[in-house]
């Protein structure tokens, strides 16, 4: 029964994995097929690697990648958890179930259609922003070639994207904590601050650990929707768009530089490989039944 | 009258007047900003084209119209071959996913497997290292040859490793082995097992991963980004994409391309608008279906996060 699943991780999982040699090689299309043109391609050495530390290339996409990434797992964190927290304390079910399932559906849309809203507000010539700029007399912004606004247009966008779905997830963990805590607390007379800290936040604590360290382990891959799609490929916005993944993916579709893709990609697995180890590694360490293995 | 024991249920969440309508102004105000945009692209879409280009995106537009909509539905042959695309990548896609994952996660889950250890491994040692964007393509395109094939479009998102240690671990806590067990007995083959004893009690747990599926499926756009040339294969999330910047590509595909019809279609050639209204249809489906959904999600993403 394990077969046809077995079959799929093979070829699509680990037949790619022999290719990352590319890294070391010049590869070229012409040489006949897969496995020849992998086997015949020059070997260059670490000439890939060069090219992609030499430059700033590097430094740039990987400063990029973990410092989003760090921001969009602090911030995401604290305003989940706050969310699910101010919706289990809402006394009218209704309507928190009503917000629930509204800060949900950003989760259900794809990136490309999330930059057509963006695009709507940003829009130069007839975005919102600007036209309530120029209603307040203000110079319109160009908003697709000033790279300086976009670190926090992503992070707002990431965390709008994001933040229904995970507090949904916390707020199911709240509501399975057992009523009498908090019961036995008001007879003791702990306000709802003083139950919140001393009641809700530590007995979902092990589940903010574990997402959280799980989400370090990843910190080294970008959503490529959020960083491709939203800021429309706008050449002047890449020193601060550009991640891992999209410097990946134009220097194979548009570069053509096969090479130095697939070094971008190696460097990005083995980091990963890495992270997701010390990840397991600490999650371990705090309890031994989460760990992932 | 509330009996005692509500009225104490009740109680845990009761807060002073002004907090809570604090609260629900912060809980509501988040919940308006999540739905806004789309809303906002719904009105641009009805919104007349000309009153568009002279006053920008409005909330509350001049003048009202339906020819988006209707241009839309005369030329949309691209639009409705998308539409195909996407049904039938979807449909296929979850269903061999869910079949796959299905099969392998109940071996997974059976302790009297042998190989057990050995295809856990295997699965979820790709959650780990992967060779990469670059190799991968190349096995795609060039090893198996899938570009602008729809299957380059459904297999490469086939089976993920996190779905079988969701699935896994639902067989492990819900089904229990005595149930297994006792259909052996019976004379039932693993199989068979699994099909008139395990199916219909773990149908949550499938509905997950396939609803799982579904959505990634029909949002998917980057296969067809790196794999897809041919317009007849264009899924709609990438006939968003590539509607990006010009209609010229709804109208190159219009069979209406040659008339006399077409040639003034295109001069009062509603851009804007359309591109709004094709949003709105590309994702209605997946808008009016997702509160029926989130449930089973919720679900879903519990028994994922609990382990054997």
């Amino acid at each position: 029964m394990v077969f046809p699943g077995a079959l799929w991780f093979f070829i699509f999982a680990y037949l790619p994995m022999p290719g990352i040699i590319l890294a070391f090689k010049e590869y070229r299309l012409d040489l006949g097929g897969f496995f020849s043109g992998i086997i015949k391609s020059q070997w260059v050495g670490l000439k890939n690697f060069e090219f992609l530390f030499l430059a700033d290339d590097a430094y740039i996409i990987t400063r990029n990648t973990v410092l989003y990434n760090l921001v969009f797992i602090v911030l995401g964190l604290i305003l989940s958890v706050s969310l699910a927290i101010i919706l289990f304390q809402l006394s009218q079910k209704k309507l928190a179930k009503l917000y629930q399932t509204a800060m949900f559906m950003p989760y259900f849309l794809s990136w490309i259609i999330v930059s057509y809203f963006v695009f709507s507000f940003l829009s130069v010539d007839r975005g919102v922003l600007n036209q309530i700029l120029s209603a307040f007399g203000a110079e319109p912004i160009m908003w697709y070639t000033d790279a300086s606004y976009w670190p926090y247009i992503l992070v707002f966008m990431n965390l709008w994207k994001g933040i229904g779905y995970s507090s949904v997830i916390y707020l199911a963990a709240i509501s399975g904590i057992d009523r009498t805590y908090y019961e036995a607390a008001m007879i003791d007379g702990a306000n709802k601050w003083q139950q919140t800290i001393k009641i809700t936040i530590p007995l979902i604590k092990p589940m903010m650990i574990i997402l959280t360290i799980l989400a370090i382990g990843g910190i080294f891959r970008a959503d490529f929707g959020l960083f491709y799609q939203v800021p429309r490929e706008s050449g002047p916005l890449f020193p601060v768009t550009n991640v891992i993944d999209t410097y990946v993916f134009r220097s194979m579709k548009v570069v053509g530089d096969f090479g130095l893709a697939t070094a971008a990609g190696f460097y990005q697995s083995v980091v990963g490989l890495v992270l997701v180890l010390a990840a397991n590694w600490s999650v371990k360490k705090i309890n031994e039944d989460q760990a992932l293995f | 009258m509330d009996s005692p024991s509500k009225g104490k249920l009740r109680d845990i969440h009761r807060l002073p007047a002004a907090w809570n309508g604090l609260l629900h102004l912060i809980a509501g105000g988040f919940a308006f900003v999540c739905v806004f945009p789309f809303v906002f692209v719904v009105i641009l879409s009805f919104t007349e084209e000309n009153s568009l280009l002279v006053n920008g995106y409005r909330i509350f537009p001049e003048e009202w119209s339906l020819f988006a909509y209707s241009y839309i539905f005369r030329t949309g042959d691209q639009l409705l071959k998308s539409y195909g695309v996407t049904v039938f990548v979807t449909i296929v896609g979850t269903a061999l996913t869910v079949l796959l994952t299905t099969l392998y996660a109940y071996s997974l889950s059976r302790k009297n497997f042998k190989f057990r250890g050995f295809f856990a491994f295997f699965a979820f040692f790709t959650m780990l290292f992967g060779g990469g964007l670059v190799p991968s393509y190349i096995v795609v395109a060039q090893l198996l040859e899938l570009k602008d094939t729809v299957w380059a479009l459904i297999l490469p998102m086939t089976m993920s490793a996190f779905n079988i240690l969701v699935l896994r671990t639902f067989f492990l806590t819900m089904i229990p082995d005595a149930i297994i067990e006792s259909g052996k007995i019976d004379g039932a083959s693993e199989f068979r097992a699994l099909l008139s004893l395990v199916l219909p009690i773990s149908l949550p747990g499938i509905a997950t991963i396939a609803l799982f599926s579904t959505l990634a499926y029909w949002n998917d756009w980057f296969n067809a980004l790196l794999y897809i040339d041919s317009n007849k294969l264009v899924p709609l999330q990438a006939l968003m994409m590539r509607l990006y910047n010009t209609m010229q590509f709804l109208i190159q595909n219009s069979t209406l391309l040659n008339s006399g019809q077409s040639r003034e279609l295109i001069r009062s050639l509603p851009q804007e608008t359309a591109r709004m209204a094709m949003v709105v249809l590309a994702t209605g489906p997946i808008v009016f279906a997702y509160p029926f959904f989130q449930r089973y999600f919720v679900q879903g993403l519990t028994i994922g996060s609990i382990k054997e």
